[in-house]
């Protein structure tokens, strides 16, 4: 055992009766006291069953874990004094006050006396929550409920504390606030371990494991992790055409192993071998030009993965490209005038106006809460507006329901396909809703079958497919009809970045076809991937505009180039003086 | 299993009774069902006949046809309607309008005074068999009567008085309210005992929150009597206040001891808690787990506790079958102790059986308590 490791994994595996795969396996590991160490990957990777197996909450199918020299299970009652463990939802009594939830852990860790004073005075200075004492957790905002969380985690003085992905959902400025508490943490020689699906955020931390499968899939410092890429990321700047079909060719590229549009710039990963692509026959403009950029740990996981699927998206190829309808107003195929929607005296969308054009990709933006997805659903009809007009086509979905929504497809937030049927008995399903019969409905589904790469789980049944192939069925299932307008909520939430960019790829190659998207998203990145985005807080739209125009608006001296997340936090900050 | 601190069992208490008073769910459960369910059940369910429509037919104008008729509606329990013809009422029968036919025939008068076997006919409807019971038994009733108070006037001779004299012990008017409504309060404590702690456990693994406690140094003890104490002083309330609906507003006597009431009340409530705990327990789900109280709470304290179908009149294998559930000891004890009063011999048993159910359904609670999430 090394000197310094708070934590010791050796060829742990974890396997839960009935799953086919283990959830962790050949898991072996170190983590340094008094650093912040990034557990990364996407849904299913393993990160929560790793975090419960270091806090006693899960038993090893095999292998040996060490916490502070114990063993969470069998010395459990001891280290139980000596960890801090935030799960997902934050472990808090949302019907208890903030000092109700601190007194009942306390409570519970032996906080007592003299100490608890001084516990809860700190704690409540730390988390800026002491003004909120007797409010309810349930009515705290997502950010102040991870504060008050990690407060409840942080009573007893732990030296380990274990955060299950604490910036889910959670806006940027309470994510920094988190960040910067953690860090003071580790500072003064917490060993924190924390789990994320943002490769951003993964970025700040001392350490970081890769997770994909159950299995660490690499390991080290950001800098280690990120050094095989130096010299390999460039952006192509200057371009002549827009970046979407610019990046279709750069993608299929040989030299290229994974692109992204950022703004109005296509960014890029060369493979190894550092081969430039010649931009001439990229067709990129005669501009157009390299700049060297900073490599990411997205570059460094997709690189791990076997580098991204190229540029071209069997969806968009078996999509018709319908003739735009002379009587519709190109520029507003999707509007929201003055969309208000109140739930008592809530107000969860407030005042929103916008309209979409078509073949646009449209990004709506926002922490949880903040009313992306009442928008959304107020949009598609799901949802009566309180006041103001929502349209998609120049209809009322409110009103003239069936023949419109014929025209349009919704791919909700939450897995919403029959989980006891199985991949084909969905697809038929769903091509019967939309009104296919016969030899056209065999067609499509058998197209949608060889699109999405269906055909190794179509008798599998829908509960039981891993994740990406959920999210693939889903968008399936609602494009079968060749809508005109897609509805996109959080397609790509927890889904690995190879994943991810799969799904780009189709939402490009659709809008191409002309089909008008609105996508919702937290991933800052896919931010950029937007034609135009609006940035939903507290109900309000606080800024609508293309990605690069909102981040150039903020540029300062001492930061030329903001970020988006950059971009979120100040306009934020702006409109909530 | 293992040690209890006071410190975190009390905080893990006051919690929980936080979290009670709060939820408006709770205040429903505990204590608007009780009493809704307990008027339901004593003034809808009711096994008395007060007053039954019957058609008469007499086919004969004599003394004694009529006499016997003035007999029948004499009787407080009969509401007469008169028939022209037998088609006529045979339809208000069918229709429902009557529950029964008495025929007087044409040659009863004559016969009766020949002191020939004269004979009635009585037509019943067989679709309702408790009221068609009531019918002939209260015909027959009338029917007895009238020949005894006719019969020294026919041959001169007294018949022999042969008196039959019903006293109805522990209910002795007979109101079946009077033990329906203990029964109902042993069917409405076990959906409230069900209802209450299936949701309990279920809601800490649906919001997340257990799996906080259980990283805490929290054991398995604390947290499992932190599930039942609580709600066992709820339960206890609830049961306070459906004996003073039941004494106060309906008006049912209660002979027994009110200690022993408190006594047998907190087994049972040991047991039904137990049983609501072990659904929510094992099922990790808050619809699940109270759809599975209702079912398996409700229907058999409804069925199989002896509150509306005698235990005695059941088949042997069904009769064992009731010795699992412990609405059918509490029937039994709130039966004897409203009705009859603190009968040892009936109560002694009832209270052993309620200890062991509890004593069942905690243990096995316990045992699926575990400090992981495996």
């Amino acid at each position: 055992m090394s000197i310094d490791a708070a934590i010791e994994v050796t060829d742990l595996q974890k396997r839960f009766p009935g799953a086919p795969a283990p959830a962790l396996d050949e898991v072996t590991t170190a983590m340094r006291a008094g650093t912040i160490t990034g557990l990364v990957g996407p849904d299913g990777a393993g990160k929560t069953t790793f975090l419960r197996t270091l806090a006693g909450l899960l038993s090893p199918t095999q292998g040996e874990v060490r916490v502070l020299g114990l063993d969470p299970r069998g010395q459990s009652a001891e280290l139980r004094e000596q960890i801090g463990y935030m799960p997902q939802k934050f472990g808090l009594y949302e019907d208890l006050s903030v000092l109700e939830n601190l007194t009942l852990y306390a409570d519970l860790r032996n906080v007592v006396g003299a100490d608890r004073e001084a516990a809860f005075k700190q704690l409540l200075a730390f988390t800026d929550l002491a003004a909120f004492t007797d409010r309810y957790a349930g009515k705290l905002s997502g950010g102040m409920k991870q504060k008050l969380g990690l407060a409840c985690s942080l009573l007893g003085h732990p030296r380990v504390l274990l955060l299950d992905e604490p910036g889910v959902g959670v806006d940027p400025i309470s994510r920094r606030e988190l960040w910067k508490m953690v860090r003071a943490l580790s500072q003064d020689g917490l060993t924190v371990v924390w789990s994320t699906a943002y490769l951003d955020e993964a970025e700040l931390c001392d350490d970081v494991r890769l997770m994909a499968e159950g299995r660490i899939r690499a390991s080290g410092t950001p800098a280690e992790l990120m050094a095989p890429m130096a010299g390999r990321c460039f952006q192509i700047t200057q371009l002549a055409d827009s970046p979407r079909s610019l990046l279709h060719r750069v993608l299929n590229a040989p030299e290229v192993i994974d692109g992204a549009i950022q703004g109005s710039t296509v960014r890029l990963v060369l493979r190894e071998g550092n081969v430039f692509p010649d931009l001439a026959r990229l067709g990129a403009g005669p501009e157009a030009a390299f700049k060297a950029v900073p490599p990411r740990l997205e570059d460094a996981f997709i690189s791990l993965l076997g580098g991204g699927p190229g540029g071209d998206s069997a969806l968009a190829e078996v999509t018709h490209a319908k003739a735009p309808d002379p009587a519709l107003d190109p520029g507003a195929i999707i509007g929201a005038h003055h969309l208000c929607k109140r739930f008592g005296d809530f107000k969860a969308t407030d005042d929103v106006s916008f309209s979409v054009a078509r073949g646009e990709i449209f990004g709506l933006l926002g922490p949880n809460g903040a009313g992306k997805s009442t928008t959304f659903k107020m949009e598609c009809g799901l949802l009566k507006p309180t006041s103001g007009q929502a349209l998609v086509m120049g209809l009322d979905l409110q009103h003239s329901p069936s023949q419109a929504r014929q025209q349009l497809g919704y791919m909700a937030q939450k897995f919403s396909l029959y989980g006891q049927l199985s991949v084909r008995q969905n697809l038929l399903f769903f091509s019967e809703i939309y009104g296919l019969e016969g030899e056209a409905q065999r067609f499509k589904v058998q197209q949608m079958i060889e699109t999405f790469d269906l055909a190794p789980y179509l008798e599998t049944l829908a509960v039981k497919l891993p994740l990406g192939f959920k999210q693939r069925l889903a968008l399936a299932c609602c494009v079968m009809h060749e809508p005109q307008v897609l509805f996109l909520d959080e397609p790509t939430s927890g889904v690995d970045p190879v994943t991810r960019r799969e799904f780009w790829n189709h939402i490009h190659g659709l809008a191409n076809k002309g089909v008008t998207i609105i996508v919702t998203t937290h991933f800052m990145d896919e931010a950029e991937y937007c034609d135009r985005i609006g940035l939903v807080f507290r109900g309000r739209l606080i800024a609508l505009g293309r990605p690069d125009d909102l981040k150039r608006g903020c540029a300062t001296p001492e930061r030329p180039d903001p970020t988006m997340e950059d971009a979120f936090v100040e306009l934020i900050l702006e409109a909530e003086p | 299993m293992s040690g209890i601190s006071p410190r975190r069992l009390l905080a893990l208490c006051r919690k929980e009774s936080y979290q009670i008073v709060r939820d408006p769910s709770n205040i429903l459960i505990a204590f608007v069902l009780p009493v809704m369910l307990l008027f339901l059940y004593g003034f809808a369910i009711n096994l008395d006949i007060n007053l039954v429509r019957i058609g008469v037919l007499r086919l004969d104008d004599g003394p004694a046809a009529v006499s016997f008729e003035e007999q029948l509606r004499g009787t407080p329990s009969f509401e007469i309607h008169h028939g022209a013809s037998l088609q006529a009422l045979q339809g208000a029968m069918a229709r429902g309008e009557i529950r029964g036919l008495v025929v007087i025939q044409n040659d009863f008068s004559t016969r009766w005074a020949h002191g020939q076997s004269a004979a009635i006919q009585v037509l019943t409807d067989g679709s309702e068999p408790n009221t068609a019971n009531f019918v002939s038994a209260y015909v027959q009733g009338a029917w007895e009567k009238w020949q005894e108070a006719r019969a020294p006037l026919s041959d001169g001779t007294p018949v022999p008085g042969l008196e039959l004299r019903q006293r109805a012990w522990y209910n002795p008017a007979t109101i079946s309210r009077d033990y329906l409504v203990p029964g109902s309060i042993a069917v409405v404590m076990t959906v409230i005992g069900a209802l209450l702690t299936s949701l309990v456990v279920a809601r800490e693994w649906e919001r997340g929150t257990m799996e906080a406690l259980l990283a805490t140094p929290v054991t398995a003890a604390e947290l499992l009597l932190s599930k039942i104490l609580p709600y066992y002083l709820l339960g206890m309330v609830a049961m306070a206040l459906c004996t003073l609906v039941a004494v106060v507003l309906m008006g049912v006597p209660f002979r027994g001891s009110f200690l022993v009431l408190a006594g047998s009340s907190t087994l049972f409530l040991g047991a039904a808690l137990g049983f609501g705990l072990f659904l929510s327990t094992t099922l990790r789900n808050q619809f699940e787990a109270a759809q599975a109280a209702l079912t398996a709470g409700f229907l058999p304290a409804m069925m199989l506790s002896g509150f509306v179908f005698e235990i005695s009149s059941m088949p042997a294998p069904v009769r064992l079958l009731t010795r699992l559930f412990p609405a059918r000891y509490f029937t039994s004890s709130l039966q004897t102790l409203f009705q009859a009063g603190t009968v040892r011999s009936i109560l002694v048993p009832d209270c052993l059986f309620l200890a062991l159910l509890m004593a069942f359904w905690i243990t096995l609670t316990a045992r699926k308590t575990t400090r992981t999430l495996d």
